[in-house]
């Protein structure tokens, strides 16, 4: 393992993060009452846009991936139109988790889904970026001794401390305080990017220290 | 031996979560002290002149009686609106209609023409708002705790000093009509009762109709001084249907013309008095300390002007109690001696004499006889008992001692101002306030030194069960020295109780239950440190998985928040889908749903996993799925907290008849039969594919025709139920009767099947033929029917073997002689079979105790805890031969599933949530609350609970059933190759269950092992409840949320504990049963 990939990754690590509070940030310019809370399936909207433009840039400039033989057009666009296809299924699969999960059926589904796009943006996007429409791949990426790089290795890692940071976003719902952020689907939008952030900071760390111990099949 | 000792052992560990639990409730649930001093006209209550010189006239007491006769008509859960006058409406506002709302349009006439003479007032009942604790308090006015309101059904007379009591000492002749509480807490009072059962909510004309018809008589006749009566039609409405329901509005227009009967018939020289005990809440329900249920009406009339002047807009607010020392100085009563409430000032006012001076002076002369009798009541209690707090006790003091100084010097010079004698009232009303609120707050006082006993014993346990369990996973694991340290330790206990109790001290069974229980735990966990404990580092005693720890420390915290305590019905789901989810991920992580292949990239194609997967992912995504599913649908039957603000329960829970609509009934009824026939056919098909159904044996029988009898019992009892209302007149008593008889019958069918299951529980067939070629005694624990010769002819050596080392000289022998080949089939389910046959069986009387629609969450239930068995069944390997552990997960995901169902079931762990309306199912008439009512509304409430705890053993069975499909499957491609050579397809056989009997010792360590890890997730969770209370003793919510959570706690708890011994018990009883019949087996053979 080079150091020099744990620095890559570090830096387009902090480009994401950089992204998300540019997120934050650059709409209060246009607009007076834009905030977090009140606007904020705006935020949502703009926040994926922002982080899934910036992870494309990452993966088009730095190709983690060894990238494929075949490069027609058409291959390209059938490429494309499956990593969509792919995005969308996300969507809908983690709409119907959190119903599942005692999330309303049919009030506030756009609220539910706008969720469901936020946290695809932070777990699936990446996994398109990185592995391409490849299901296979992402099943071996989050199974034991199945990560290859560093790359995959804190792909595994950001995705899980979305999932965590989103269900532990979950846990102020009930209470009674009547915060504004309470709200759904709010807490666990701000549990997601909070954990995706920190799963973005942990992960170079992480690898960093673990350096000695992490041995990638392909190195 | 061993049996026996894991059973001692688990319930010794129960009895060790009994006594903490005991002993915390008697540390926090505490009483107020009850007095039993008795006020006498002959002894006034404080020093100076008594008003008027009441002790010489006859007849006459601390103060001259206004009025010779009283009827009090209490109308149960009148509350304050349904009396109250409804204003033409505003212009520009609609106008509300309700069918509660301005149907008493005689008393509000009364109001508006009458206004000096009639008063209607909002009186504030106090907590807890259940009928006898109101009772007590219209009569002792005083505050009865919250302890009594467990009592509230059981009710038992009134020690303390009250009006009842006072009246017939003067010799009044106090004449009772109505609810049959009165008699309990007034037994032999009344010179002339008339007593009806109050319990069965569901009549809403008996009681009325018979006060009704003997009202006016007695009115008319003059044998009485005191009419009492005590309507119960209102209250059973709103149990019945609820404030909204038409019915309502018949029910209150029948109380109004009532009263207008009772005007009419009144003499100059009689008060009329109509109140309600408590009101109800928008569900009709009444407990709670909410503004509905304690707002009641309390309405005043005398054919005599008895107001100076006319009502106030909006009706003044009262504490209920003021009633009490009110009508005891106006009918020349002394006030009762506990009694803390504050006259009615306006009441005394002098009407005939214009001066405003004297009004204020009977007004002051009143109040300050209340204020001596108060501070006198103050002063002997705070001698008796010292829960009061001696700082506001004096400051109160101070001020009444001012307060009467000033009123004597009033009294002396009658030059004095009426603005002085209005300061002296206000004084004296003052002190009388404060007392109030001092009592409140004193009365719900708590003996820490006991809650935090309690909360150590149970932290203990908790500890205990958490070391033995690790314990028992060890191989080297033996029962002795588990028995020892306890048997000595409760021996000792009880010499030491003994000998107290030989010296006269006065015993406290909780007490000396905690002494038994730290001087049994005290010996064995020192025995354990020494022998086990000091030799290994602590961190092997946090036996658990990281996950699971996090799961249930969010579980615990859970219960220091009301709000997670309010919306547990949505928590528990949250944990439990995490958990499925996470067990889900797990098993992926570990490699063991895909094929290896798929997981390693193919061109490097390293090392495959341990082990193949036993489960394909399909399988196990499947299982998760259906599981989420379930969950959530389960949760549509949904009943709201008396605590969340905008929340309305599912109307499933409401029982089909009081749907409207024919259709809709009929399709719902459908809807249940159908869900009570896959549930039937469904345990009959998990039966017929493990082959159990085959054996001839009665249990099976049982389940074949006995189960569909039941199941056609419950869905006529159904039918009757639903339509109960809709039957022809001259049917009725035919469906009424059968209506009683068919959840009787049911319930015997249950008993009697159970009865069977207990008799054989062995359900095997056994095939014997003669003439085999080669004669051997052959056991195969094939599942499903035998298909051909060559399955008859199958061999397991396996259980060949382990029969031959058992019974080897018998074998010896019979394989000399040998002429008989036998196969048992089914063996391999022979426990798991017997548990689900149990489970099924109980399911049904729970059933009925349960609204039709439930049926619907049984049946989802069951398939919910098949496929939550399966899927934990997908990440436990099976061992050959012991140690056999079930893995933290799997228990903890049980527990909650079972808290799940208790939610989804309608129940809610509040007092206002119980269905009483179990109480009826299968009772023809109930009187009173005996202990079977008790015993069913128990039954309705933890069916969840008793259901879970039984079928916990089947954690430990159901890997082994599972091998089965996973050795079927496995046979398909050509096994290992030197394997096959040794044995063509022996090894294949799967010995399913019979593994755990092959090594009974492990089998019963794990059984000892799966009971305390149960125990110890619900031990965990009481411990949170006990330590919740006992922080937040002091939190607003405290008796809303905190307190009746631990009840219900507790109470599951040992629900819980008392079915996992059944549960283990049974299964333990099938292995005994399996024992033996190998030995006749045998025995047969020898023959
Ligand atoms: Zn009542
Ligand atoms: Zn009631």
């Amino acid at each position: 393992m080079k150091d020099t990939d744990i620095k890559k990754l570090l830096y387009t690590h902090l480009l994401c993060i950089f992204s998300i509070i540019l997120s934050i940030f650059i709409p209060s310019f246009f607009s007076e009452n834009f905030s977090i809370l009140e606007t904020h399936l705006t935020w949502l909207c703009i926040c994926s846009v922002s982080v899934t433009a910036v992870n494309l840039v990452l993966y088009l400039v730095l190709k983690p991936n060894v990238s494929s033989k075949r490069s027609s057009l058409s291959y390209k666009v059938t490429r494309f139109l499956k990593c969509c296809i792919y995005f969308l299924t996300s969507c809908f699969f983690f709409h119907v988790i959190f119903v599942l999960y005692g999330a309303p059926l049919i009030e506030l589904a756009l609220e539910t889904f706008s969720l469901a796009v936020i946290l695809s943006t932070f777990t699936t996007v990446p996994c398109l970026c990185l592995l391409g429409p490849n299901f296979k791949g992402w099943l071996r990426i989050f199974s034991r001794n199945g990560v290859t790089s560093v790359w995959e290795n804190s792909l595994q890692i950001t995705t899980i401390s979305s999932f965590v940071g989103i269900w532990l976003g979950a846990f102020p719902i009930p209470l009674d305080w009547g915060r504004p952020w309470q709200e759904w689907p709010i807490s666990c939008t701000l549990g997601a990017t909070f954990g995706y952030v920190a799963g973005l900071v942990i992960s170079p760390l992480w690898i960093y220290w673990n350096r000695k111990k992490l041995t990638y099949k392909n190195n | 031996m061993q049996k026996i000792s894991v059973l001692l052992f688990l319930a010794w560990v129960s009895f060790l979560f009994y006594a903490g639990i005991a002993l915390f409730t008697s540390g926090f649930l505490l009483t107020r002290w009850e007095l039993t001093n008795h006020s006498s006209c002959q002894e006034p209550p404080g020093p100076g002149a008594l008003p008027w010189g009441g002790r010489g006239e006859p007849g006459a007491c601390w103060m001259a009686s206004r009025f010779s006769r009283l009827v009090l008509v209490v109308i149960d859960a009148l509350r304050f609106d349904f009396a109250q006058p409804q204003r033409s409406p505003v212009s520009g506002e609609p106008p509300v209609s309700l069918p509660f709302l301005g149907k008493m349009g005689f008393l509000q006439r009364l109001l508006e023409t009458q206004p000096h003479h009639a008063r209607l007032y909002q009186a504030k009942a106090d907590p807890p708002t259940t009928t006898m604790q109101r009772l007590k308090a219209l009569t002792t006015g005083s505050l009865p705790t919250f302890i009594d309101a467990g009592s509230n059904f059981a009710s038992s007379a009134i020690v303390e000093d009250n009006l009842i009591k006072q009246l017939s000492s003067t010799g009044r002749r106090v004449v009772f009509m109505g609810d049959e509480t009165w008699n309990d807490l007034f037994p032999g009072v009344f010179s002339q009762a008339l007593f009806f059962p109050s319990f069965n909510v569901r009549d809403l004309e008996t009681v009325d109709n018979g006060i009704m018809k003997h009202l006016y008589p007695t009115m008319d006749s003059d044998k009485w001084d005191v009419l009492i009566t005590h309507f119960l039609g209102v209250d059973h409405c709103g149990h019945k249907h609820d404030p909204y329901h038409p019915e309502m509005a018949k029910k209150l227009t029948q109380m109004d013309k009532m009263i207008q009967g009772l005007v009419k018939r009144l003499k100059n020289d009689t008060l009329l008095v109509v109140t309600g005990d408590h009101g109800m809440t928008v569900s009709g329900n009444h407990g709670g300390e909410s503004e509905l249920e304690t707002s009641v009406a309390l309405f005043l009339y005398s054919p005599r002007a008895l107001f100076p002047s006319a009502p106030a807009e909006k009706p003044e607010i009262i504490p209920q109690i003021s009633l009490v020392p009110t009508l005891a100085l106006l009918l020349g009563l002394p006030i009762p001696f506990g009694n803390i409430g504050e006259v009615i000032a306006e009441v005394f006012s002098e009407i005939e004499d214009s001066q405003p001076r004297s009004s204020a002076l009977a007004q002051a002369s009143a109040l300050h006889l209340n204020a001596q009798q108060v501070s006198r009541f103050l002063h002997t209690y705070s001698a008796t008992a010292q829960d009061l707090q001696l700082q506001k006790l004096h400051r109160l003091q101070k001020l009444f001692s001012k307060a009467s100084a000033d009123y004597q010097r009033h009294l002396q010079s009658p030059q004095g101002a009426e603005a002085a004698l209005r300061t002296v009232v206000a004084e004296l009303q003052q002190f009388l306030r404060g007392v109030r609120a001092m009592c409140t707050e004193s009365w719900a006082r708590f003996s820490l030194v006991r809650m935090a006993g309690g909360a150590a014993l149970l932290a203990a346990t908790c500890f205990l069960c958490l070391l033995v369990s690790q314990w028992a996973a060890s191989p080297a694991f033996c029962f002795g020295p588990l028995l020892k340290p306890m048997a000595s330790g409760l021996s000792g206990a009880m010499v030491c109780a003994g000998l107290l109790a030989s010296t006269g001290l006065k015993l406290d069974f909780v007490v000396v239950g905690a002494m038994a229980a730290v001087g049994s735990l005290l010996p064995f966990l020192w025995k354990a440190w020494a022998s086990w404990g000091s030799k290994r580092p602590l961190a092997s005693l946090l036996p658990m998985p990281g996950p699971v720890l996090l799961l249930l420390f969010f579980r615990f915290a859970g219960f220091f928040s009301d709000s997670y305590v309010v919306t547990e019905a949505r928590v528990a789901p949250f944990l439990l889908i995490s958990l499925i989810l996470l067990l889900v991920a797990q098993l992926h992580w570990e490699g063991k749903l895909l094929p290896p292949k798929l997981l390693s990239i193919p061109r490097l194609g390293f090392l495959t996993p341990a082990g193949p997967p036993q489960y394909s992912a399909m399988h196990a995504v499947g299982l998760g799925v259906g599981l989420l599913l379930c969950i959530r649908l389960a949760g549509l039957f949904y009943r709201c907290h008396e605590e969340t603000p905008i929340c309305s329960s599912s109307p499933l829970l409401s029982p089909l008849r009081s749907t409207v609509g024919g259709r809709a009934k009929n399709l719902w009824y459908g809807a249940c039969v159908g869900a009570l026939v896959a549930l039937l056919a469904s345990v009959r098909l998990w039966l017929r594919c493990y082959g159990n159904l085959k054996s001839p044996e009665p249990p099976m029988l049982f389940v074949r025709w006995g189960l569909p009898l039941m199941g056609l019992g419950t869905a006529t009892y159904w039918a009757l139920a639903a339509g109960a209302d809709e039957a022809p007149p001259r049917l009725r008593a035919l469906v009424s009767g059968a209506s009683v008889m068919l959840p009787r019958a049911v319930a015997g069918l249950a008993t009697s099947g159970l009865l069977l299951l207990l008799w054989r529980p062995v359900t095997v067939l056994v095939k014997a033929t003669a003439g085999a070629p080669r004669a051997r005694t052959v056991l195969t624990p094939f599942s499903g029917p035998p298909t051909s010769q060559a399955d008859l002819d199958y061999v397991v050596p396996q259980i060949y073997r382990h029969m031959q080392e058992e019974f080897r000289g018998r074998l010896e022998r019979t394989k000399s002689q040998g002429l008989l080949t036998v196969a048992a089939y089914q063996l391999g389910s022979v426990y798991s079979a017997a548990v689900v046959t149990a489970l099924t069986l109980l399911a049904f009387p729970l059933l009925l105790l349960h609204a039709e629609r439930i049926s619907l969450v049984f049946l989802l239930l069951f398939l919910q805890s098949f496929l939550l068995l399966h899927l934990l069944a997908a990440g436990i390997p099976i061992t050959t031969a012991g140690p056999f552990t079930v893995p933290w997960h799997a228990v903890f995901a049980w527990a909650l599933m079972a808290a799940q169902t208790f939610y989804t079931t309608g129940h809610q762990p509040v007092f206002s949530a119980i269905q009483w309306h179990a109480a009826f199912v299968g009772v023809s008439e109930s009187r009173d609350f005996t202990w079977l009512s008790a015993f069913l509304v128990g039954a309705n409430t933890f069916a969840s609970h008793i259901l879970f705890a039984v079928g916990c053993p089947l954690l430990l069975l159901w890997p082994f059933l599972c091998e089965n499909q996973g050795s079927r499957k496995r046979r398909q491609p050509p096994g290992n190759e030197a394997e096959a050579r040794v044995r063509p397809e022996e090894e294949q056989e799967p010995l399913m269950e019979m593994r755990l009997r092959d090594a009974p010792h492990h089998f019963s360590a794990a059984l000892l092992q799966l009971g305390l890890k149960y125990l110890f997730v619900l031990g965990i969770q009481i411990l949170a409840c006990v330590l919740a209370a006992s922080i937040l003793r002091r939190h607003l919510l405290v008796w809303k949320v905190f307190a009746p959570k631990f009840i219900f706690e507790a109470v599951g708890f040992i629900v819980s504990s008392v079915g996992l011994c059944l549960g283990i018990a049974l299964v333990m009883r099938v292995d005994g049963a399996v024992s033996s019949w190998f030995r006749q087996l045998v025995l047969t053979q020898q023959k």
